[in-house]
This record gives C-alpha cells, sequence and structure tokens, in this order.
C-alpha cells in the first residue's frame, strides 16, 4: 500500500499498548501447554504402539496407517505455518505483523514433528508401502519401472532431507525474528525478505515429493501430477484454521487483546476462504481430468473410493470441505463475528482430517470405512506432541515480533 | 433511449445552489468533522480526500455497501447460465454421445460455470460500482468550486447537498465552520461561464 495508512488518531485505537501483555504473564494456564501436550502423546502414542504392536499383524497395518494420518495432520499445520511466515516475508507484508509470532511458533513445531515420522521410517514402511518389499517389485513390471525413485534409501534420503530444510528454515526464521526482538535491527528484515523467496521455491519441491512418497505412493500403481498441490492445499487451509483458533483463544484468555482486531481476524478469515476455494480448485481439477480421460491406472483412485461408505465419505468432503464453508465463509459479518469464525475453523479442521483419513484408509479397508480406537489414539498422540511443541515456544518469547518495523502498521491495519 | 439516457444523468439536487463545501486542513479535521455532521442528522453529503481515510465510513455513518451483493447475484446468474446452457445443449437441443459419457456430463461443465460465475461476479462488481457512483459523471457542480480542484492533491473537503432536509444555507456553514472548517463556499447548481478563449481578464 503506498497511500498514508493511519491519519492521526482517527480510529479507535489504544493509546498505549502494555509490554506485560505481549508476554505470557507468569502464571498463565498456557503455561502448562507442553505438559499436557506431553501428557496427551504419551498416552495417545504409548497406547497405540501397545495397542499396534501388540494386537496382531492386523493391528500393527491398523497402527502405521493411522500414525500416518496423524502425523500427516499435524504436520500440514505446521507446513502452513511455515507457508505463511515465509508469504509474508516474501511480499513485505505489514498487516500481519501480529499474528507471525504465533505462526512462527506453529512451524517452530517442525524439526519435532519429524520425530513422529522416526517409527514410521523404521517400523511401519513395510506396512505400509507396498513397493517397499522387493519381492513384490519383482513380480511386478510396473513397479520395477519406477524402482530408480521408488526404493527404500532413496525414499529415506528424500524423507530426510525434507525434514531437514524444513527443520533449518523454521529455525532460522524464527531465530532471526527473535534476534530482532532484542536488537531492533531493520537489516533482519531485510535479510529475512531475500531469503524467503529461495526458501519458497525449496518449500513447494519439498512439499510436492513428500506428499507423492507418503501419500500417493500408497498406491504404487497411481500417480497424479496435481497431487502435492492437493496436500498443499488442505494444509495450508488447516493451518489458517489453526491460527484463528489460536488468536480468537488468545484473545479470550486476555492475551494480546489489544494488539489483535476485529481487522486481522478478518483477513485471517479471508485465507481461510481462499484456502478452502483453493482445495476445491485442486480437487476438483484432479478430478476432472481423470474422470474425462478415464483412463484405467488413473481412475483406480477414484474407483477405490466409490466404494461402500467411502463414496459417503467423498461426497461428504464435497459438500463440507467446500461448499458449506464456501457459502458460510463468504459474507464480511461472518469472518468478522468470533464464534462464526471459530465454529468454521473447527469445522474445516474435522474435514481436513476426513480428508487425510479419505487419502489413506481406502489402501488399507477397501470394503468401507472402518475408523476405530488406534485412530483416535494416534490423533491424540500427534496432537500432543504438536500442541507442546507449540507451548514450548509460546512461552520463550514474546508474543508479538515486538521490534519489526512493520509493527505500527500492522497494529493500526484496517480493511478498506 | 431515453431511460439509458437518465442513468448517465447524475441525480443532483434541484434548484439554483448544489449546495455548500467546506475545506479542511487535515484528514484528521475532515473525519471529526464527519462525525459531526453525521451527528447532526444530516444525510446527503460527501466527503473528499486525495488519499482513503481509514474508518471515515465509520465517522460518515455509511450503510454497507449493496455492491457485494450484486456481484453475488450476477456470479450466480452466470454460473447458472453455464451450467443450464450447457446441459440444455448437450440434453435437449443437440445431444450428442462424446467418449460414451452421459448426456449430462456436469463435471465437464463445471469450468465454463465457474469461469461464467467468475465473469458475472466482477462484471457486476465494476459496473454495479458505476452505477452506485452515477459514473460516469462528466460534469458535477462541485467542480465549480477552484478550490475542489485540489481534493485529488492535497486539500480535505465536506460538501453538503441543499435537499437534504437539515440543509440551510446559513446555519449548515455555521455548522461546518464550528467543525472546523477552514473555507465554506455555496456552489451553484449551473456550470461555471467558461472563460472566453484569449479573452482579456478584466
Amino acid at each position: 500500500m503506498s497511500a498514508p495508512h493511519h491519519s492521526g488518531g482517527t480510529g479507535p485505537r489504544p493509546a498505549s499498548l502494555h509490554t506485560d501483555a505481549l508476554h505470557l504473564p507468569p502464571g498463565h494456564s498456557w503455561h502448562r501447554l507442553p505438559t499436557v501436550g506431553l501428557t496427551l502423546a504419551a498416552v495417545g502414542l504409548g497406547g497405540s504402539l501397545a495397542f499396534g504392536l501388540l494386537g496382531g499383524t492386523e493391528a500393527r497395518h491398523q497402527l502405521w496407517h493411522s500414525w500416518l494420518v496423524g502425523s500427516l495432520f499435524v504436520l500440514g499445520i505446521s507446513l502452513g505455518a511455515l507457508f505463511f511466515v515465509l508469504v509474508q516475508h516474501a511480499t513485505q507484508a505489514g498487516w500481519s505483523i501480529v499474528v507471525r509470532r504465533l505462526a512462527e511458533n506453529v512451524m517452530g513445531a517442525l524439526p519435532y514433528l519429524a520425530l513422529l515420522f522416526v517409527p514410521l521410517a523404521v517400523l511401519g514402511l513395510g506396512d505400509l508401502f507396498h513397493w517397499s518389499h522387493p519381492e513384490a517389485v519383482q513380480s511386478d513390471p510396473l513397479l520395477q519401472h519406477k524402482a530408480a525413485y521408488l526404493n527404500v534409501p532413496f525414499f529415506l534420503i528424500r524423507t530426510f532431507a525434507s525434514f531437514a530444510i524444513w527443520s533449518v528454515l523454521a529455525v532460522w526464521f524464527s531465530r532471526q525474528s527473535r534476534l530482532q526482538d532484542e536488537t531492533g535491527d531493520h537489516e533482519i528484515t531485510r535479510r529475512m525478505r531475500r531469503r524467503s523467496a529461495p526458501a519458497l521455491i525449496l518449500f513447494a519441491l519439498t512439499v510436492t515429493f513428500f506428499a507423492f512418497d507418503w501419500l500417493m505412493s500408497l498406491d504404487p500403481h497411481w500417480y497424479s501430477t496435481i497431487f502435492g498441490l492437493y496436500f498443499f492445499a488442505g494444509s495450508v487451509m488447516s493451518f489458517f484454521a489453526v491460527l484463528a483458533l489460536v488468536a480468537l483463544a488468545a484473545k479470550r484468555q486476555g492475551l494480546l487483546t489489544l494488539v489483535l482486531s476485529d481487522e486481522h481476524q478478518h483477513d485471517v478469515g479471508k485465507l481461510l476462504f481462499a484456502f478452502v476455494a483453493f482445495w476445491a480448485y485442486m480437487a476438483f481439477s484432479q478430478y476432472l481430468l481423470i474422470w474425462y480421460a478415464n483412463l484405467p491406472e488413473e481412475t483406480s483412485f477414484f474407483a477405490k473410493r466409490m466404494v461402500g461408505t467411502w463414496s459417503i465419505a467423498g461426497t461428504v468432503l464435497a459438500l463440507g470441505h467446500f461448499i458449506v464453508p464456501f457459502f458460510f465463509l463468504l459474507p464480511r459479518t461472518i469472518k468478522r463475528n468470533a464464534t462464526a469464525l471459530r465454529l468454521a475453523a473447527l469445522w474445516l479442521l474435522a474435514m481436513h482430517l476426513l480428508d487425510l483419513h479419505w487419502l489413506v484408509m481406502p489402501n488399507l479397508h477397501p470394503a468401507g470405512m472402518a475408523p476405530g480406537l488406534l485412530d483416535a489414539l494416534t490423533l491424540i498422540g500427534c496432537c500432543g506432541v504438536f500442541l507442546a511443541a507449540f507451548g514450548g515456544a509460546l512461552k520463550r518469547r514474546a508474543l508479538v515480533p515486538l521490534r519489526d518495523p512493520r509493527l505500527p502498521e500492522s497494529l493500526t491495519f484496517e480493511n478498506v | 433511449m431515453s431511460f439509458l439516457t437518465g442513468l448517465l444523468r447524475p441525480s443532483l439536487p434541484p434548484g439554483e445552489h448544489f449546495g455548500l463545501l467546506a475545506e479542511f486542513t487535515s484528514p484528521a479535521e475532515l473525519y471529526h468533522a464527519c462525525e459531526g455532521v453525521r451527528d447532526a442528522g444530516y444525510t446527503r453529503w460527501d466527503a473528499h480526500a486525495p488519499f482513503p481515510v481509514h474508518g471515515l465510513e465509520r465517522a460518515m455513518g455509511l450503510r454497507a455497501s449493496r455492491l457485494p451483493w450484486v456481484s453475488l447475484l450476477l456470479a450466480l446468474g452466470g454460473g447458472i447460465t453455464g451450467m443450464g446452457l450447457q446441459g440444455w445443449v448437450s440434453t435437449l437441443a443437440y445431444p450428442l454421445v462424446i467418449s460414451g459419457k452421459p448426456f449430462f456430463s456436469w463435471p465437464a461443465f463445471v469450468p465454463v460455470t465457474f469461469e461464467l460465475a467468475v465473469l458475472g461476479g466482477a462484471l457486476g462488481a465494476v459496473f454495479g460500482m458505476f452505477a452506485m457512483n452515477q459514473l460516469p459523471t462528466l460534469h458535477h457542480p462541485l467542480f465549480n468550486s477552484q478550490a475542489f480542484e485540489r481534493a485529488s492533491d492535497d486539500g480535505f473537503f465536506l460538501s453538503i447537498e441543499s435537499w437534504d432536509p437539515q440543509f440551510n444555507p446559513d446555519r449548515t456553514a455555521d455548522l461546518l465552520r464550528r467543525l472546523g472548517a477552514k473555507e465554506v463556499e455555496l456552489i451553484a447548481s449551473a456550470p461555471r461561464q467558461a472563460p472566453a478563449l484569449g479573452g482579456a481578464t478584466e
């Protein structure tokens, strides 16, 4: 924006900000988030490991598939946060400074979420991926053709590289931002801007191949070049839902009450809305091309998901992940209403979870949906890890980038 | 035709005077003056600034714009047209079997439906905005004021139109002065006479 942003006390803005509202106050209930998160993680992951590993082959298969859904759910949220932070730097956005630290704390979970993929990579590969069995590859010309890419060592290298890149980016951008809290150096802002564009390219490549590897290769004969974007769209949407929930919860808990305005809430709501539409755009683009060409190697994905209750899940996704939230979030008043936005965010998180379930589970339960205890336990455990990492990051620094040069602009931001 | 030309003619207050124009020195003064005029109960007036002044719509007491509804209606209209036309052609007017798919193959119709919905929404937003702003207006009585030329440079103005039920040339001018106007000018409805080309000015 080139126009002057605010003109001498025109808006109903508070005159002063108390610095104590910008840190998590001592004794605040959110100090317990890491403990709560770790408890949930221990109960959820421990319980699911006990049930899954001691319950025989079938339970073990279920365990790793459920674990994958839960891990991808929280990973998607954190990847969405990384994307958001990078885009804010690349576009030199002013409005978002007051929510950027919350996003930085969400993306700060990325190194810890790598731990969730360690058991999957060490113990779960064989149960998840048909192509990881040499004898299966030997009898399958298509898998032999793909073996140069789809083999266990290269798969593990790619997974490791993805997490390494995400972790380095998340840590570096968080650390620079925190450094600026201390020094107030404007050069840090310029440095983050310069690095954000190449980081976005790395992000795009890693997320695409990660989705190919951990989701698409569950059905190794099937392929869709848009699949990376499909995972990306749903993940970023789930992040904006979390950002809305966290920002609204913070205000409810007496944090950032003078900082976060309806204007910021409105913009987060707009981005949530945009990614609802973008997810639908990706989902339909994928469907349309496969439906139109009607080639057996491509249609197998949807054929599998039209069996039994899976077709109901697909319909629920079309309605509940797009049509209903699209029209619900369309009016300006809804995005500016805390209760309505909270409702939409919770609903969309549930839909994103269903989306991941719908992507993973038909490979294990071809006859129809079969949600169970292990799904719940792994989800609780993965959310616990995420919550602990997020809560830990929240405690360690101010809740907004205190000395970002664009903070005043963000504080007085208004939608025209 | 007369309906169309009627649309192009801006609706202006009848009578000799268009209204009063007040000049302010800063956006903050304009903002507070707007609050004052709003609270005094005026309904037919406007504010003019060279750049968007945040929050001015609240200070002026403006309702939310109805433009989104125009846009939504035209978007839905475009979408219904797109789906309807393709459905009608493919099932009734000229049914053809294409790659063995049903006549009413709705997924194939979605791209055109989407594009027409976007087109309808965009046209609705642009031309609805033109209609609601009474554009194009080639001349406006406010242009009679020499000072008003600075509304696109560094001037902050507030104009109250003479058909406002509260309007009274003297009392309204007093109100504007009380609200901090640097200059208050009575604006004639008739266009100012263009100066004769090459003529002497005295």
